[in-house]
């Protein structure tokens, strides 16, 4: 992979916009590794947590958009209790998910979702569901 | 009417090139009580110098402004000269027309530059006409130092102080002398044996005859001023008489009681009365009393009995003493962070989880497995290792944001001395950055990565946990972008270095600075690395940051410079910048005793010809007062004033505006 | 003593067992359990991005009802002491939020309800060692493995339900009902959450680790805090048991049935049979039933 970096990147709009919305600053990041490593997920995630973050430094926040990681983020805070600067991969994931969704468009739809689940799954995970992949 | 003289600097383009310094002195000129101005290049240069005695000499000047750089350049410079044109120092002021006007200003067309520095030398001229000629204070200086801390930075400068004809009380907490370099192993980067090269200097330190040892001791309490401390110190009772024993030892080998040992850091056990290691200094015994069930109980006295000398005498008890001295030095070094900090990691719960000192204990050969690699949990020879670096370090959110410098090298020197002595083993370091910026320290890590094996991994652990038997360690290598996991025998923490305990307490006797983690402040962190605000006070080795032993030496021996400087003389001068009471108006509400932050306010009476005491005034100790001034904004009758800053000086400027 | 309580959605529904073994409890040990008069939805999941104020807005409503009827609030469910905690925090300590909030839901709450988790109440209120007094049928030789997930921990500053990275609020209630707490690698790991809904892979894989990780350690009982992670470990057992590596499923229950089991009460009322993995045959081998 090959990255051409220029000021537009590294000063990007989108992410800045995302640092809004999600009230971290990319910048804090010293890329120690910490959360990929706690990270139960990031064993399939397409771009482990560490590595959103550097991403995200450079601006290229479409590579992340592309990848599966916003949506296999179960948001049980293991990166952001164990950062030792203090940012939640889990906000910033979260974040682009919300940016997504509120295009409107979903990483599930409804009718996918099998009907035994509704019918035997707690209500929380449905709603939690709903709320993370429903767009 | 005064004679007065303005000199008007250029310093080169710095001052001239936003304000007009010929119509500074122009205008300066016209002012009554002027006699003479003028403008030059640079008038620190040594023409520049020149200029200004023969001005005053001509001129028959009494009082002279120097308008030109921040006073704390060159006022020593301008005083000098005027002192040796026959003038007192003190009818020299400087105008700051440099970093306080020139530099922020844009444009010399504007002639904002040149207006502000006509204001403030008009100023200063007027606040000149009120100045009273001062006199430098002569202080006597007592020629003994207290060096408080007894490692390598406290043993460095009390040698060099008595190999300068100087005597030294060098006070030790602990029963011996050594501090956290007795515990080390090797040391990098030339992997000489720590007791090796320290003990020679503890015992050094032992025969010299200017230098006793306090050990066992703590300071309570410091008063006084440079040149003339008083320090009350505690001597702890040993219980055991240290002019009369031998230490033959027997009594250690009597004792029927263990309890961990503190030195080895819960590695291995010792006796109730001990010497913290073999090669202590002094090597006499002290009975920890707490733990001791003669002094509590009334039950053994084992030691006592076997004692030959009879040195052992269980009533003992703390001594205080005092000693003048008239310079102390601060080296009461570092801890390491508590590892408990770090639930993930372990410690505390996985016993085969170290830290750092304790894998210098387990390579050291006087430490509880022979210089051997063995683990804790059950005495095996670990196959795998992995090292943790940072830990509590360059981590705000639970540790300390700053890096500690010393661990990315004796992390290093871990795996070096692991693969020396566990052949086959395999060393894996988790780091976040190398620090090995240092001589011959970088070639010292490459060595352990390409000639000794030692796999280093760029990331963070994120958790430790037991499996099977087995110690798994889960973190990242964020070079190949992949989550390890790795199967480890024993895991070692190098954990941040962090201030003493108590660092605070021993500051606020002392009264010297100390940053948000406790550290020691040192007056300037350039120019003036070993000094501290407080005059007479100095410091020295890791009591002010994270350092190796090499520069805990260098500084050892500055401070000892320091001191021995200020003691080739007899008498040292001060600058007469210090506050004064007007006794009648003082009414003794004692608001600037409890402001002063040096504690140079003393409470004094006034007696009648009977000697009866009839009321109390305020006294500033000159030897102490460091001029700051809270005092004088702190009483309420106006009944301070400092020298050279008097209310009258500071509002005649005022009105000058 | 009573103390208000937030039930919860699930404990409403399929996790009925859950809400009927803590109330029955409660009262053995000196409390009892007040539902409030009026609640909804917490939302599952409190809201990462702070812009996003609306999703506090259920929470908020839940929260404001609660402070009508007292000054704590008690639930079971992880997910929603989670919600319901940090939302609290929000509206205590940020003013501006608080305005917002209030202004949604037409209400002037400050933030003053102290929410305990029925763990708390124990520890706290009730006490380990009166529960332990209480104990009519100890778990006597059960090794228990106490599962904690995320929510009732994470994030630790704002949560502080126990030591972070180190609680032992749960294994000491095991201990005081005479059971024998292990210690596991996963205990505080989680189980995959709502990927139960779209990835069923990731949420095998991370029960199986949590459950492979305490059998490993001994456990014959796995006890949890959340009707989330009760339903994926129940629901991935047979999958890890299938997929080989020899492990072997044990039952998977709520824990304040294994507290009214442990207080001796009538062991058909405790709902076991809502649970898909079958705790009788580890209770007989006991010799507790
Ligand atoms: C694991 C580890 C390995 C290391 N390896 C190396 C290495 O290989 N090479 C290297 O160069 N550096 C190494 N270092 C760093 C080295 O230990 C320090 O640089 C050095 O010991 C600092 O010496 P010091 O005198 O400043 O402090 P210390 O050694 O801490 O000495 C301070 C002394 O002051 C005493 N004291 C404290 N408070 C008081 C008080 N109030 N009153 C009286 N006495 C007091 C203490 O008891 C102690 O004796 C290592 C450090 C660690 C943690
Ligand atoms: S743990 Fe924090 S600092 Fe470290 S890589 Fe992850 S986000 Fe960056
Ligand atoms: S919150 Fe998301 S990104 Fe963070 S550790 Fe958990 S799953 Fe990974
Ligand atoms: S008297 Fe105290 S120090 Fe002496 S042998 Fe007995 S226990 Fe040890
Ligand atoms: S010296 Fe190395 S290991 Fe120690 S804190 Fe600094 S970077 Fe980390």
């Amino acid at each position: 992979m090959k990255i051409r970096l220029g000021n537009e990147d590294i000063q990007s709009a989108s992410v800045r916009r995302l640092e809004r919305i999600t009230g971290e600053d990319v910048k804090r990041c010293y890329q120690c590794g910490n959360c990929s490593g706690g990270c139960p997920v990031s064993y399939a995630m397409e771009i482990p947590p560490t590595k959103v973050m550097r991403f995200l430094q450079l601006g290229n926040i479409e590579e992340v958009q592309n990848a599966n990681s916003m949506w296999l983020c179960v948001g049980c805070l293991q990166c952001y209790s164990r950062c030792p600067q203090g940012v939640s991969v889990a906000a910033i994931l979260e974040g682009m998910r919300q940016e997504t969704l509120r295009k409107g468009e979903s990483r599930t739809e409804v009718k996918e979702v099998p009907f035994p689940f509704l019918k035997k799954a707690p209500q929380q995970a449905i709603v939690c569901g709903f709320r993370k992949f429903v767009g | 009417m005064p004679r007065i003289g303005v000199f008007v600097c250029q310093c080169g383009n710095n001052i001239a090139a936003t304000v007009d310094t010929k119509k500074v002195a122009e205008e300066m000129g016209k002012l009554p009580g002027v006699v003479y101005t003028c403008d030059y290049k640079f008038m620190c240069s040594s023409p520049g110098q020149e200029m200004l005695k023969q001005a005053i000499k001509e001129n028959k000047l009494d009082g002279l402004i120097v308008s030109a750089c921040s006073p704390h350049m060159h006022e020593k410079t301008f005083r000098k000269a005027a002192e040796a044109a026959g003038l007192n120092p003190y009818q020299c002021e400087i105008t700051n027309i440099r970093e306080q006007c020139s530099w922020v200003h844009h444009d010399k067309t504007k002639a904002a530059g040149t207006v502000k520095s006509i204001d403030l030398t008009r100023m200063t001229i007027q606040r000149l006409k009120k100045n009273q000629p001062l006199n430098k204070i002569k202080i006597p200086v007592k020629k003994k130092a207290v060096v408080i801390g007894g490692g390598i930075a406290g043993i460095q400068a009390a040698l060099d102080i008595a190999e300068g004809g100087r005597e030294v009380i060098l006070v030790e907490k602990e029963p011996s002398i050594g501090g956290n370099m007795a515990r080390l192993s090797e040391t990098f980067p030339t992997m000489d044996c720590s007791q090796c090269i320290l003990t020679p200097k503890m015992v050094e330190a032992e025969l010299n005859e200017r230098i006793t040892l306090y050990t066992y001791s703590e300071v309570e309490k410091v008063d006084g001023y440079i040149g003339n401390f008083t320090v009350t110190v505690r001597r702890k009772a040993k219980y055991v008489d240290e002019e009369r024993c031998t230490g033959c030892g027997e009594c250690i080998e009597k004792c029927p009681f263990k309890v961990e040992s503190a030195f080895e850091l819960g590695l291995s056990k010792r006796k109730v009365i001990y010497t913290p290691f073999p090669q202590s200094v002094p090597n006499v015994p002290v009975i920890d009393a707490p733990n001791c069930t003669k002094i509590q109980k009334d039950k053994c006295g084992a030691c006592a009995i076997v004692c030959g000398p009879k040195c052992i005498d269980f009533k003992m008890e703390d001594k205080l003493e005092t000693v003048e001295a008239g310079a102390i030095v601060v080296a009461t070094g570092y801890q390491n962070m508590p590892n408990e900090r770090f639930g993930e990691y372990g410690y505390g719960r996985i016993k085969d989880v170290i830290s750092g000192m304790q894998f210098e204990r387990l390579a050291s050969s006087s430490g509880p497995t022979g210089g051997e690699i063995r683990r804790p949990s059950d005495g095996k020879v670990p196959q795998s290792v992995v090292f943790i670096q940072c830990v509590g370090s360059r981590d705000e959110k639970k540790g300390v944001s700053y890096c500690s410098k010393i661990c990315c090298m004796y992390t290093a020197k871990h795996t070096k001395l692991y693969s020396h002595k566990v052949h086959g083993g395999q060393s894996y370091v988790f780091y976040m950055d190398i620090r090995s910026g240092g001589k011959r320290y970088e070639e010292f890590v490459r060595g352990a990565i390409e000639h000794d094996g030692a796999m280093y991994l760029r990331g963070r652990v994120s958790r430790v946990y037991e499996k099977d038997g087995k110690i798994m360690v889960q973190g990242a290598d964020t070079l190949s972008g992949s989550q390890v996991e790795i199967e480890a025998d024993m895991v070692v923490l190098a954990t941040a270095v962090v201030s003493r305990d108590g660092a605070d307490t021993l500051a606020q006797r002392l009264g010297i600075g100390y940053d948000k983690y406790k550290f020691y402040n040192e007056y300037h962190p350039k120019l003036k690395p070993v000094e501290t605000v407080t005059a007479g006070i100095y410091l020295a080795g890791t009591c002010m940051g994270p350092m190796d032993i090499p520069e805990s030496v260098a500084q050892g021996s500055a401070a000892a410079s320091k001191v021995l400087a200020l003691f080739s003389a007899d008498e040292m001068a001060r600058e007469p910048i210090t506050s004064v009471v007007n006794r009648t108006t003082c009414n003794a509400c004692w608001d600037c005793l409890t402001a002063c932050p040096y504690t140079a306010i003393e409470r004094e009476a006034i007696k009648d010809r009977q000697g009866n005491v009839v009321r109390w005034v305020a006294k500033v100790n000159d030897g102490v007062c460091q001029g700051c001034g809270v005092c004088v904004a702190a009483c309420r009758s106006k009944s301070i004033d400092l020298k050279g800053y008097t209310d009258e000086q500071v509002f005649a400027a005022i009105n000058a505006f | 003593m009573k103390i208000p309580y937030y039930p919860g959605c699930t404990l409403n529904t399929v996790a009925k067992q859950f809400d009927t073994s803590a109330r029955e409890s409660a009262s053995s040990v000196g409390f009892e359990m007040k539902e409030l008069a009026q609640w909804n939805c917490c939302g599952a999941t409190f809201p990462l991005t702070p812009d996003n104020v609306i999703g506090l807005t259920a929470p908020a409503k839940v929260l404001s009802n609660a402070s009508k009827e007292g000054d704590t609030l008690t639930t079971l469910c992880a997910v929603c002491y989670n919600v319901l905690k940090r939302t609290n925090k929000v509206i205590r300590d940020n003013r501006e939020k608080r305005n917002v909030i209030n202004g949604f839901i037409e209400e002037e709450y400050d933030g003053s309800v102290n929410i305990l988790h029925y763990l708390e109440v124990l520890r706290d209120k009730v006490g380990f060692d009166k529960v332990k007094a209480s104990v009519k049928r100890p778990l006597k030789g059960i090794k228990a493995a106490t599962y904690y997930g995320c929510m009732l921990l994470r994030p630790f500053e704002d949560i502080g339900i126990d030591k972070a990275e180190r609680p032992t609020i749960f294994e000491d209630l095991l201990a005081a009902l005479g059971a024998e707490p292990v210690e596991f690698a996963n205990k505080i790991e989680c189980c995959g959450a709502h990927l139960a809904m779209n990835n069923e892979e990731v949420v095998t894989t991370l029960s199986g680790k949590v459950m492979t990780s305490a059998v490993g350690a001994g456990a014959e009982l796995i006890v949890t805090t959340c009707p989330l992670c009760q339903f994926n470990l129940e629901k991935s057992q047979p999958k890890v048991a299938e997929a080989g590596s020899g492990y072997s499923p044990v039952p998977v229950i709520y824990f304040t049935q294994a507290l009214g089991l442990a207080l001796g009460q009538d062991i058909a009322t405790l709902g076991f049979e809502k649970n898909s993995s079958d705790i009788m045959p580890l209770l007989k081998k006991k010799g507790i039933a």
